[in-house]
């Protein structure tokens, strides 16, 4: 089955945790993923600038690795993200910022992403609140 | 054919940008040509009360943007009667055609959509 998934909260929240781990168990169930699209404060959950004390979960270095390791279509809104202070180094450059936060494989774009991604998967699953 | 989208609204137009995200997908949904319909739920149904003033508390105005539905052919908006009632308000205060749905009428119309997203 093809799932889309959406995430609507920061890296602390558990719902980011609860999203990181449904993902893992479609891919290891032998299902597809068409696209993740992070949204609202989902965007913190792309950011490379999070600090995590050393003897909590990381999830933002886990989405990291995850979307890295299997490749995957890691999609972040760019309004939402913008709002937010989450930047790659092109919209760094562009908004003339001082950092960037948003490396590969990190993508930046906008909510056709999400529509496009609703209309492939057989299934789209959205992680919002805590 | 398309597959259609629920959007459930259930936050106050003052409440941070959460509605205008919610409203932005729905409006991004339009422009694609999907069949797409936006509940208003819970706080959400702030969203539809006439003569704002968000500039007080210096927002940007949420009501222009809903006036902008239609233009997008979103038409199938909806809001809770509970929700509306629960706050103390009437739907002649409402600046938006919405449909009033009692919790039968909530229920038949998730069945309805494909798909669902809540902000």
């Amino acid at each position: 089955m093809k799932f889309a998934i959406a995430l609507f909260s920061p890296p602390h929240a558990p719902a980011s945790r609860r999203a990181l781990r449904f993902a893992q168990a479609v891919l290891d169930g032998g299902h597809e993923i068409v696209r993740l699209f992070f949204y609202q404060d989902g965007v913190h959950s792309a950011s490379a600038s999070v600090v995590t004390p050393q003897d909590e979960l990381d999830s933002a270095a886990e989405w990291r690795a995850f979307v890295s390791r299997r490749q995957l279509d890691g999609v972040v809104c760019i309004a939402a993200a913008l709002r937010r202070g989450v930047l790659n180094e092109e919209e760094a450059r562009r908004y003339e910022r001082d950092a960037a936060n948003l490396p590969a494989p990190w993508e930046l774009s906008g909510l056709g992403q999400l529509h496009e991604a609703a209309q492939l998967a057989d299934r789209l699953v959205c992680f919002g609140g805590n | 054919m398309a597959k259609s989208l629920l959007i459930v609204s259930r936050q106050a137009p003052w409440a941070g940008p959460a509605a205008r995200e919610a409203l932005d997908i729905a409006l991004a949904g339009g422009a694609f040509d999907l069949p797409i319909g936006l509940l208003f739920l819970d706080d959400g149904v702030f969203q539809l009360i006439a003569g704002q003033q968000p500039q007080r508390i210096e927002q940007k105005d949420l009501g222009a943007n809903l006036q902008a539905l239609p233009l997008f052919g979103i038409e199938s908006l909806y809001a809770a009667r509970h929700s509306l009632a629960e706050r103390g308000l009437t739907e002649e205060a409402l600046s938006l055609p919405v449909q009033v749905l009692d919790d039968t009428g909530l229920a038949a119309l998730l069945d309805q959509y494909d798909q669902v997203i809540t902000l």
